[in-house]
């Protein structure tokens, strides 16, 4: 297992660079991982979206494309805008869980 | 250093009309529209339901000559049986019922994820003058109606494959 050293602190992650141990995140990580991902500033619309990420996948539920759009907190072409290219892969690195194993 | 060649661009053809036809299409179209690959998506001939309003969210799938449909329980589905009325309406329900547990949209739900995204969805003008659609039936997320000849146009450069579903 690899580790990284994001805003002083060292964390686990998997070859991809994707978080093992969720419980390692802290904003402040948040806010280096999105820069790596060419992503200057995180907005509170983001940080928004990342919770949603990380409370469905910390209750078991699947992450999809649409779940994001029933989501309540933006709609699919928002988060389009805000994770441009991969969004769900994007937010879900910057968020510290998984990456989505969903085909939809 | 080894060579990547990513595929940058895909042009996904969708020429039959059935569910599983038409979700091919759109799984296939949105995937790559998740991974940030541009997008363009040509419905002719009888995929033309799946973006004639009145048709697309009422899909069926085809309950003869599919040797592979099972019944519930894993017990292949006699031929026969399918000539049964309300067989295929009653597979259709349930292949509907199984996709919304995956989370999989109604094909009206996908092509507004798909468009949202930025990718983009085409008619196959021969097909539409044949089947005597107009614009007016296609969905509004339809962005145009194109010639066989258009459709490579669009579907030309570096890094771009056309796939027939």
């Amino acid at each position: 297992m690899a580790q990284k050293n994001y805003a002083g602190v060292m964390v686990d992650v998997n070859e991809e660079g994707y978080f093992t141990d969720p419980s390692q995140w802290t904003k402040e990580i948040a806010v280096e991982i999105a820069k790596e991902e060419g992503i200057a500033t995180l907005t509170d619309q983001h940080f928004a979206i990342i919770e949603f990420l990380r409370n469905r996948y910390l209750s078991g539920d699947a992450l999809s494309i649409r779940s994001i759009n029933n989501s309540g907190v933006i709609d699919v072409k928002t988060f389009y805008q805000l994770f441009p290219g991969a969004p769900l892969k994007k937010a879900t690195k910057i968020a510290g869980i998984p990456k989505p194993a969903s085909c939809v | 250093m080894e060579q990547k060649y990513p595929i940058k661009k895909v042009n996904i053809i969708c020429a039959k009309g059935a569910i599983e036809d038409v979700y091919a299409t759109l799984v296939m179209g949105n995937g790559a529209v998740m991974e940030g690959i541009e997008t363009n998506i040509f419905f002719t001939f009888f995929g033309l339901d799946a973006i004639v309003k009145k048709r697309m969210d009422k899909l069926h799938t085809g309950v003869t000559g599919n040797p592979a449909l099972r019944l519930p329980g894993g017990m292949r589905m006699p031929t026969l049986l399918g000539v049964v009325p309300g067989m295929e309406a009653f597979t259709s329900r349930m292949m509907k019922g199984q996709m919304e547990k995956l989370d999989i949209p109604p094909v009206s739900e996908f092509l507004d994820l798909i468009t949202a995204g930025g990718g983009k969805i085409y008619a196959c003008k021969l097909a539409m003058d044949m089947f005597k659609f107009k614009k007016e039936d296609l969905s509004e997320h339809v962005s145009g109606i194109l010639t066989v000849g258009e459709f490579y146009e669009h579907a030309g450069g570096e890094g771009s494959q056309i796939i027939f579903t």
